[in-house]
């Protein structure tokens, strides 16, 4: 296997972590970024969130756009300078700072920024599991559901679990695995609009294998992805809630109530 | 060979508003999985694809030593190569061969590069009849179409179907029970196989040390393509070499358990040359074409590694995309992640320039290489070329202004502002269900989240004790 990510250095339990929150997640869905805060701080945790951040720019890169890219990912290098651990809900955001942001930056007098971001960048369900060592969330949530293994978690970060784990000691949670977890949902970003018709029916067979399981819930911890399938089930009217997995966290912990959550 | 008309987009279309195509993909790429999971089983897969990797970078880094001593020992024991440097010259070179022996009728074994260089249609012109000989291959050629798949020709084909295609071709009254359908087609083909002037095949890898080649087919139909006719041709690219056979016993089986799930294919046939004095049979002649076609221009660039490509399929086995609608999407005679990279760089992108965006990035392609082709970074480094080059004036526009406005939080926070203003009219419920261009190509099959009343950074003065 390509080992493009190197094994991250983990840190031994941070002081205090910065929110790097997304864009996603700030404009269309806060809850999520409310969620991680809540979380974190319910483990004892201190978060701050540096207003200076935006996108880490990964619409304009994927696009091939590489200047208007660095442009916005430079507010990431300005917000998290010097932060002891950044934390962010996405794993596709996490995976650009941490794969693609050296080489954005490459040649630039903002590569050494870059690199510093890229190691203490870490997606949520990673920094519970393996830096701070949660194996097991005390909470109630009852439901049936299937966890979606966003790509870039799985394939850049090598996410191996660390969602089902968190979920595993809810009362109530049964999870129940879809027949590809694995296989791409069809949002890919400036994808999900450059090929509507293809992105849409890739939904359809997550959608059609997430039924199959019988769970009314879809977990996963990337909202590009989890927008992409609420929109489609929403349309198809499909029972299936798509669901993040902070929120998820939050409610069954008692730390946020459904109503909050939208 | 140029592609097919119209854009992936159209052309996904079709396939995606073809019954059944979808779900046959789906089993055979399932199928594919499970036996790729248990050829690999026990073997040290990270180590087992390292040192392929490092095999293929050292060929093709010194590319040109190899293919001048595979020349050099091929010719020693009487084979005939030819270095073509574009597809029209192949193409011609072949057809002096035929036309040097009076040849009317050829038999082929599964050659990709045979696509490449748009062999049957000339051999066609030229009044001389081809049979293909792979099963998969035969179905296709009677169904007027080219390869869906690199090793699967007929990948997109039901059972019911290739009966219907075998009957209507032979007013025969066969079922669609595999094993009838395939002796049918043996015997069909056995006739072809003796009464051939010439076989035609592909080549796997070609050894520079010994000067001879191997060919790994499950029919044993390249057996009877290069040992029957009196004339043999196989047509290679330039990148397909290694250095001895030492190299070959760790590429082969990477090749067969990444392309089939086997560690070993039923036929492995050896090519050493035409039959030697003291040999009782064998061609008299044998030719090996071999192609540059565009490649010479990739090595030593930044794509430089899609020469390692020993094309087993394996990217488009695990394709998301490729999933849905197959080979015949992407216009262009490689399909799938491989195709998405090697198209634009063969073919130009007035030809293949929307490829390198038929990709959701999802990295399995990348994942499952079993040379460790990074496809997606290829991908992305094409998409920056593109947008160089071919981007349209809206993308230019639109990017360069989310870059001016996004490249600080305070002119961030303001298009949002003005975002969730100018959203009002379209917000019911929370959802946008009908948008104008360009946010309608996502509504026009899913609803859109509207942007929230208030954003994070909103929620977090409050969650501070700051904000109202």
């Amino acid at each position: 296997m390509r080992s493009s990510a190197e094994p991250k250095d983990f840190v031994a339990r941070p002081a205090r972590v910065l929110l790097f929150v997304t864009c996603l997640v700030d404009l269309l869905f806060p809850e999520v970024g409310e969620a991680t805060v809540l979380l974190l701080r319910d483990l004892g945790v201190p978060v701050d969130f540096p207003d200076a951040q935006t996108c880490c720019g990964q619409p304009a890169f994927n696009s091939g756009f590489t200047d208007e890219a660095r442009r916005t990912a430079r507010t990431l290098l300005d917000a998290f300078e010097g932060a002891e651990a950044v934390v962010s809900p996405s794993g596709s955001c996490t995976a650009m700072v941490r794969e693609h942001f050296p080489r954005l930056f490459e040649g630039t007098c903002d590569e050494p920024r870059a690199r510093e971001l890229a190691a203490r960048t870490y997606e949520l369900s990673e920094f519970l599991v393996d830096v701070l060592g949660v194996n097991r969330v005390a909470g109630s949530f009852a439901a049936r559901v299937t966890y979606h293994d966003s790509c870039h978690g799985l394939r850049e970060l090598h996410l191996s679990g660390q969602g089902r784990k968190l979920l595993a000691g809810i009362d109530g949670l049964e999870l129940v695995e879809m027949a590809r977890p694995e296989q791409c949902c069809g949002f890919g970003g400036t994808f999900s609009v450059r090929l509507p018709e293809m992105a849409t029916a890739m939904a359809d067979d997550k959608l059609e294998q997430a039924a199959a399981t019988g769970a009314d819930v879809l977990v996963g911890g990337d909202t590009g992805c989890l927008m992409h399938l609420a929109g489609r089930a929403s349309r198809e009217g499909a029972r299936l809630r798509p669901m993040h997995l902070a929120v998820l966290l939050a409610e069954a912990r008692g730390l946020m109530s459904p109503a909050a959550a939208r | 060979m140029t592609a097919d008309p119209g854009t992936f987009e159209q052309r996904a279309h079709i396939g995606l508003q073809t019954p059944g195509l979808a779900a046959a993909l789906g089993r055979a790429m399932d199928y594919r999985a499970v036996q790729r999971a248990q050829a690999f089983a026990g073997t040290d897969e990270p180590a087992v694809r390292a040192a392929g990797e490092a095999i293929r970078a050292h060929t093709v880094a010194n590319l040109d030593h190899y293919l001048e001593r595979f020349a050099e020992n091929a010719a020693a024991r009487g084979t005939k190569v030819f270095f073509a440097a574009t597809a029209a010259e192949a193409v011609e070179y072949v057809l002096q061969v035929l036309r040097d022996h009076g040849a009317k009728l050829v038999v082929k074994g599964k050659s990709m590069v045979s696509e490449e260089i748009g062999l049957n249609p000339a051999l066609g012109s030229a009044d001389v009849e081809v049979i293909e000989t792979d099963l998969g291959e035969y179905i296709v050629q009677l169904a007027d179409e080219t390869p869906a798949h690199i090793t699967t020709p007929a990948v997109h084909k039901t059972r019911g179907q290739v009966r219907d295609l075998f009957n209507r071709a032979h007013g025969a009254d066969l079922s669609d029970d595999p094993a009838e359908l395939t002796r049918f087609a043996r015997d069909v083909l056995r006739e072809k196989f003796l009464a051939a002037d010439v076989g035609i095949t592909g080549v796997n890898f070609a050894v520079a040390e010994t000067g001879s080649f191997t060919i790994v087919t499950n029919e044993g139909n390249v057996r009877m393509c290069t040992s029957l006719p009196r004339v043999h041709i196989a047509l290679m690219g330039m990148e397909r070499i290694v250095p001895s056979f030492r190299e070959l016993s760790l590429m082969l089986p990477l090749l067969t358990a990444s392309a089939a799930g086997l560690g070993v294919t039923a036929y492995v046939t050896f090519v050493n040359g035409p039959r030697q004095p003291e040999e009782p049979d064998g061609p008299d002649e044998v030719h090996v074409v071999v192609l540059d076609n565009g490649r010479s221009a990739i090595l030593g660039g930044e794509f430089h590694s899609i020469l390692h490509c020993i094309r087993c399929g394996a990217c488009l086995n695990v394709c998301p995309v490729f999933r849905q609608v197959g080979g015949h999407a992407y216009g262009a005679v490689y399909g799938g992640p491989i195709g998405m990279v090697l198209a634009p760089l063969l073919d130009g992108f007035d030809a293949a320039g929307d490829l390198p965006h038929a990709s959701s990035l999802c990295v399995a392609c990348t994942e499952a290489c079993p040379v460790n082709i990074p496809l997606h970074e290829h991908l992305l480094g094409l998409r920056r070329e593109i947008a160089r080059s071919r981007a349209t004036r809206g993308e230019r526009f639109a990017f360069a202004w989310w870059g001016r406005l996004w490249g600080n939080a305070r002119t961030y926070r303001w298009s949002a502002r003005l975002a969730r203003i100018g959203q009002l009219p379209l917000v019911r419920r929370r959802r946008i269900r009908r948008a104008p261009f360009p946010l309608s190509r996502w509504t026009s099959a899913r609803d859109m989240p509207a942007l929230a009343r208030g954003s994070f950074r909103e929620r977090w003065r409050r969650m501070e004790g700051r904000g109202p």
